[in-house]
């Protein structure tokens, strides 16, 4: 049955039915274009959750190689790693967040941005220069990788939340506002029909009693004609025109009937 | 949204690894030393408690905000666990590195943890 389920709380009207119908459509739009976005960062997010799961695993062997060419500078010249903190200064390794955007969302991107820095030039002087130097490329290298990853998670997290918020909306729409809409409408059609029928009921009663009076007002009529036809004996008898007058009074319809 | 973050002076890359992890990473030249903040790099050994790199975790995480990329050796980030896989924002990113003793085990990532789980739906 219509109006079972839940609805909005509104006076059925012809105009709110009007009104409903119109947001129903809103909401119908609304819920083809929010499902198109969500396919357009769906596809996206496929795209780079490959992606992820590529560079990690390019990761574990940048980052191996990195560690064997430390290992080759610890072996030739002895524990820098003291040496090397203490002349970390200001980062010549630094990132750039650029912006990227997705059907309406913003993705960061990291950008490396190197400035040439002369750090560490008297690290391995005694000896194992060529390998400090060597394992200086290898780490940058490493740390390249490390930041187009870290773009790429980036991008993937907020991709994720974003087509978790999007999802919730498109199935918000389509599990609760239109069939609440629909609801309404229904109620909206059936409160009308049923207001429709009690017009109907209504106008039924109206023309019988208006037919109950004017038999009333003819019994009554004839009752005094009778009386005065006693007085008047035999001197006229009932007029047969006049009571066709009155047939034809009973059997045609009022003008406030419609039916 | 967390895309709204402001990411202009985001610009460093912090990271919470073993000696040798953190020498390479300097090397590299990531290390920024300043009076106000110290360090973007911390050394964990054997000795260093679990309070210690929640703190690390916490400052590079949340506290500091010119801090664009978070790099941590994976066996740390195992022994707080709980805490990175609350770690749930955007910026800075967080990445599990692997370090020299301890080989990159892919399964115990918490993004490829979630990646994992997308891709077997």
């Amino acid at each position: 049955m219509s109006g079972t389920g839940p609805r909005e709380n509104i006076f059925p009207t012809r105009m709110a039915l009007t009104n409903t119908k119109t947001r129903l459509k809103g909401a119908q739009t609304g819920h083809s274009l929010l499902a198109k976005k969500r396919d357009a960062l769906t596809t996206r997010f496929r795209a780079i959750l490959r992606k992820v799961d590529e560079a990690k695993r390019k990761m574990g062997r940048v980052m191996q190689l990195a560690s064997f060419s430390m290992a080759e500078v610890t072996y030739a010249t002895g524990d820098i790693s003291y040496l090397v903190q203490e002349q970390a200064r200001v980062a010549s390794f630094k990132v750039k967040a650029k912006q990227e955007n997705v059907s309406g969302v913003v993705l960061p991107a990291f950008e490396v941005d190197r400035s040439p820095g002369t750090e560490f030039s008297l690290t391995g002087l005694g000896r194992g220069g060529q390998q400090v130097l060597r394992s200086k490329e290898v780490y940058a290298k490493a740390v390249e990788t490390l930041v187009e990853l870290a773009s790429l998670q980036t991008a993937f997290m907020i991709l994720d939340e974003v087509i978790r918020a999007t999802n919730r909306r498109v199935n918000a729409i389509e599990h609760v506002v239109i069939p609440r809409l629909d609801n309404t409408i229904k109620y909206i059609m059936s409160e009308l029909d049923e207001m429709d029928r009690e017009e109907f009921f209504r106008l039924k009663k109206v023309q019988g009693k208006k037919k109950r009076d004017a038999d009333a007002a003819e019994v009554k009529r004839k009752a005094e004609e009778a009386e005065s036809g006693e007085a008047a004996a035999a001197v006229a008898p009932p007029d047969p025109v006049d009571e066709a007058g009155t047939g034809d009074l009973l059997s045609s319809k009022d003008e406030d009937v419609i039916f | 949204m967390a895309s709204n973050t402001p990411k202009v002076e985001r610009s460093l890359i912090a990271v919470i690894g073993d000696e040798d992890t953190v020498t390479g990473l300097l090397l590299a030249g990531i290390g920024q030393v300043d009076e106000h903040q110290g360090k973007n790099f911390l050394i964990v050994d054997s000795k260093t408690s679990t309070q210690v790199l929640e703190e690390a975790f916490k400052e590079y995480t949340t506290e500091r905000k010119d801090i664009a990329i978070l790099l941590i050796n994976q066996y740390i980030a195992e022994k707080i666990r709980p805490t990175v896989e609350k770690y749930q924002q955007a910026f800075p990113a967080l990445l599990e590195i692997p370090s020299k003793d301890h080989p990159y085990n892919p399964n115990k990532d918490s993004i490829l943890k979630r990646v994992q789980k997308l891709f077997g739906e």
